[in-house]
């Protein structure tokens, strides 16, 4: 059974099995492979046996009506419908399980924004493009979307979710050999599309708990050999801000917009983030990561309330990766007068997940 | 082919080709087989065209990283293929050529109901078609065919133009299928009963329903994203209050029939072609006419199973999910009851036939991919990745362009008068049945792999089973020059075809090659079925005039 397992899914080029629910679904996957292989070749088998065995002998040759009788076409309803509603039978309550979480399973939350994945786990720490479970558990994700639909993918556990901006939509999986897996975004959501890249790292369960045991107490867990094992972006989000200063200052923000507060040829960053923003023509937009993104990208589109007239801000599209808007968003998100300090943290930030 | 010995009646008798010289005739005619020969112009350059972006496709996806261009012209490019090829030739080319051309000639009339507003349906797709391809040239729209929203509604890119443009191809869609359905129900000539309509006019008749009955739905929603997207209504992007998957619901309300509209005019174009070259009438011919109703009535309840991964319930999905499978049924229904006509028949192995067996080949497990697919579970896995490219390729490509190559073939000397290599056609036949393969059936197993769709970059692994799809789509664009090539030649020194070089006892090669410009010098009376051939020659002789 294993082996003819190993066999089919090398056959078929399906990558790893890293849940019971990937390696049912396989067997589905046989299942329909072998008997609709059985069903077309035989069918098209006889067309070709035919195609030798009644070859034109000469141009107006004569043939037989031949209708069918009933059975004929019964035979041709029944025999397809019976393999395809037992395809149905099988897949359907599949994927009703797929779609119903266990009591008890651990819940992450999930939020593609263009073009990352960032995991969050309630009361713990959040993370970029690597999520880590523990082997064995069900984790339940809560999927939702900063911008556009994304898509959730991780093909090692066959499992799929869109992402939807505005809404959360569930899904949930229980790995259980650990690894590294790939996640991809699935739903075409622009230039970065291809490069929406993450990773699953299942972790046997003890190791787990002491990784998220050490992640609760802020600091990082080192290997035997001394060597921080966390993901290498895992602290990207502090370091983010600091980037975000950096690249800000090479762009020539600083010209015309100050951290301080003051106000220069541009609004101030200083408690930007989160405002509610007054703009020309009266409409009232709050300040978050979208609006900032575009200001940097169309900077005319929606100008603040008495800045018309030197509304002389250059676009920045194609100067500035989505990368680096994104550490500028975050550097700007940072400039609070209310925040405990204004120098970036080390390490992860701990944000507790409040409510839904 | 071989000339028919009986008649080969000199090119240069009146004929609907010959009869009004000039520019300008072709411009203002009314004749439906000048309208279907303007659609064939037409809708083979949007196919070249679309064709050439999915060369550039494939050869972009021959390395990993960036090959020939960047991020932001690949996902222009795959928008401008797919609107093209979708919009531009899959809907209109099968009904606007050969439907135009032979529905009249196939029941015994002279025209169709309205041929001046069949003339306007050729307008309209020039229109829609210019307004499309220049809107997304010029304002480079990003967003694939499918449009989806809130990506739609908030590009950067222009997105009005196209949607405009594939609003007006609407319109000529919707008014191709009215006329056709007023033309099969008004103007069949004494004896062409229902149950007499050649299969060809059934499966166009179902798909003149769907276009009907779907098209405006389409046409309200590329509206509402129009409108959101201009005048910032807040109908599917939620950070103005809308629904994205509300979008997709209307979305695909329209565009899953639709893929109907692109394949149930290629089984009609099979059924007459299998008859023909074998001889023999169509085993179960209630069976494949009614299937075509029962795939246009189904269609349209199975939209949802886009949707197995948007959070749609699971209710839904089951029941969308084991709706798929009667289309599915519909489909395995013709596919049986094709093979069965050869039974007993007298099979001649031309190049229409090829075609069809390539078809049917196609068909089968384009079909098959389909029905797993809509097992639900399944398709978590592929959904959104290249199986599923693969498998709506097979089915897009490998059947509805071999059913059109197979009609091309079949019915290039009834059009034309003339006659072309078929040695060349059958070169070029086997050339586009490996190339197919060789492009597509890697594509499934980079879907079971887990590649997503419309990826410019790839991890490295997915490279090898890329290079071997592009290998095969550069063998297909040969094939398809191959075509051109000697069916152009044909056209200049091709031999005179006669009325009926295939002997068919289809209605429609009761008129000379090409047709005169009134197809019968006198309506003709019908006293038995289409492609019976049971009696001798002299059945052949008594339609050949």
């Amino acid at each position: 059974m294993n082996l003819l397992n190993e066999l089919l899914r090398k056959l078929l080029f399906l990558p790893a099995q890293a849940s019971q629910w990937a390696r049912e679904l396989d067997y589905l996957h046989y299942f329909v492979f072998v008997t609709s292989m059985l069903g077309a070749w035989t069918t098209l088998a006889t067309a070709t046996i035919f195609v030798f065995r009644y070859q034109r002998k000469h141009a107006q040759q004569t043939t037989p009506i031949v209708d069918p009788k009933p059975i004929h076409e019964a035979v041709f309803i029944g025999l397809p419908l019976v393999l395809f509603l037992s395809y149905f039978a099988i897949g359907y309550p599949q994927y009703v399980r797929l779609q119903t979480p266990p009591k008890g399973a651990m819940d992450v939350y999930v939020q593609g924004k263009k073009w990352m994945w960032k995991f969050a786990y309630p009361g713990g720490p959040n993370s970029t493009d690597v999520l880590r479970v523990p082997a064995g558990r069900p984790v339940r994700l809560l999927l939702t979307s900063r911008d556009v639909i994304h898509s959730f993918y991780v093909p090692a556990l066959r499992m799929k979710q869109d992402a939807l901006p505005g809404r959360y939509t569930q899904t949930w999986f229980n790995a259980d050999v650990p690894g590294r897996y790939p996640i991809f975004c699935a739903e075409y959501c622009g230039l970065g599309h291809s490069a929406m890249l993450g990773e699953l790292v299942v972790m046997p369960a003890a190791e787990w708990d002491a990784w998220m045991e050490q992640q609760r107490r802020g600091s990082q867990l080192l290997a035997q050999d001394g060597r921080p094992v966390g993901i290498e972006n895992e602290d990207l989000r502090g370091s983010l801000v600091e980037q975000g200063r950096r690249i800000a200052a090479v762009q020539g923000c600083f010209k015309c917009h100050t951290v301080d507060g003051t106000q220069h040829i541009g609004p101030t960053w200083l408690d930007l983030f989160g405002r509610s923003v007054k703009l020309e023509g009266g409409k009232t937009i709050v300040a978050d990561e979208a609006y900032l993104t575009r200001s940097m990208m169309e900077p005319n589109a929606e100008v603040v309330a008495g800045y018309k007239d030197k509304a002389v801000m250059p676009t920045y599209q194609g100067k500035l990766a989505a990368p680096d808007a994104a550490a500028i968003t975050e550097f700007i998100k940072s400039l609070r007068t209310d925040a405990p300090t204004a120098e970036p943290q080390k390490g992860p930030i701990y944000v507790p997940v409040t409510g839904k | 082919m071989s000339p028919s010995p009986a008649s080969s009646p000199a090119y240069n008798t009146p004929n609907y080709l010959n009869a009004e010289k000039g520019v300008r005739s072709w411009l203002t005619t009314l004749d439906h087989k000048r309208i279907g020969v303007m659609y064939l112009g037409l809708t083979l350059f949007g196919f070249f065209l679309g064709g050439v972006f999915a060369l550039l496709l494939r050869l972009e996806l021959l390395t990993p990283g960036p090959t020939v261009m960047d991020a932001m012209a690949y996902n222009r490019m795959f928008t401008l293929h797919g609107v093209i090829m979708i919009f531009l030739f899959m809907i209109p080319a099968i009904p606007g050529i050969f439907g135009n051309f032979f529905i009249p000639l196939m029941i015994g009339a002279q025209d169709v109901a309205f041929p001046r507003i069949n003339l306007l349906s050729v307008y309209l797709y020039l229109l829609g078609a210019v307004i499309a391809v220049v809107g997304m040239i010029q304002g480079g729209t990003d967003t694939g065919w499918t449009f989806y929203t809130p990506y739609s509604t908030t590009t950067v890119t222009t997105v009005a133009p196209v949607l405009l443009g594939a609003f007006i191809l609407g319109m000529g869609s919707i008014v191709t299928g009215l006329n056709f359905i007023v033309t099969v129900h008004t103007m069949r000539a004494p004896g062409v009963t229902w149950m007499r309509l050649p299969l060809f006019v059934w499966a166009m008749y179902a798909t003149s329903v769907i276009q009907v009955l779907a098209t405006p739905v389409l046409g309200m929603t590329l509206l509402l994203v129009a409108f959101e997207k201009v005048f910032g209504f807040g109908i599917f992007d939620p950070a103005r209050g809308g629904d994205p998957i509300l979008f997709q619901h209307l979305f695909w309300f329209y565009s899953h029939p639709a893929v109907y509209i692109m394949i149930l005019p290629a089984m009609g174009v099979v059924s007459e072609v299998v008859q023909s070259a074998a001889r023999k009438n169509m085993f179960g011919y209630k069976a494949v006419a009614f299937s075509s109703l029962g795939i246009a009535f189904v269609g349209f309840f199975v939209w949802g199973h886009h949707l197995f991964t948007s959070g749609q319930s699971t209710f839904a999905s089951g029941v969308f999910g084991v709706l798929s499978m009667f289309v599915g049924l519909f489909t395995a229904i013709k596919v049986f009851n094709w093979t069965a006509t050869l039974y007993q028949g007298a099979i001649q192995v031309s190049a229409p036939f090829v075609y069809f067996m390539g078809f049917l080949y196609f068909l089968v497990f384009g079909g098959l991919t389909g029905i797993a697919l809509s097992s639900v579970s399944l398709d978590v896995h592929w959904q959104d990745t290249y199986f599923v490219v693969a498998h709506f390729h097979f089915i897009m490509v490998g059947g509805t362009i071999m059913a059109f190559l197979a009609g091309l073939h079949y019915w290039w000397p009834k059009m034309f008068g003339k006659t072309y290599s078929e040695r060349w056609a059958l070169a070029a036949a086997v050339l586009v049945i490996l190339g197919f393969n060789a492009t597509f059936i890697p594509q499934f197993l980079l879907g079971n792999m887990g590649m997503p769709r419309r990826y410019y970059s790839y991890p490295e692994q997915f490279q090898a089973l890329n290079v071997a799809s592009t290998a095969g789509a550069s063998l297909l664009a040969f094939g398809f020059f191959m075509i051109l090539f000697y069916l152009v030649a044909s056209l200049v020194r091709g031999k005179a075809a006669g009325p009926n070089p295939w002997f068919s006892r289809g209605y429609e090669w009761n008129t000379p090659s090409p047709p005169s410009l009134a197809n019968f010098p006198e309506t003709p009376v019908i006293d038995r079925g289409p492609h019976e051939y049971q009696d001798g020659p002299a059945a052949e002789v008594k339609h050949a005039h």
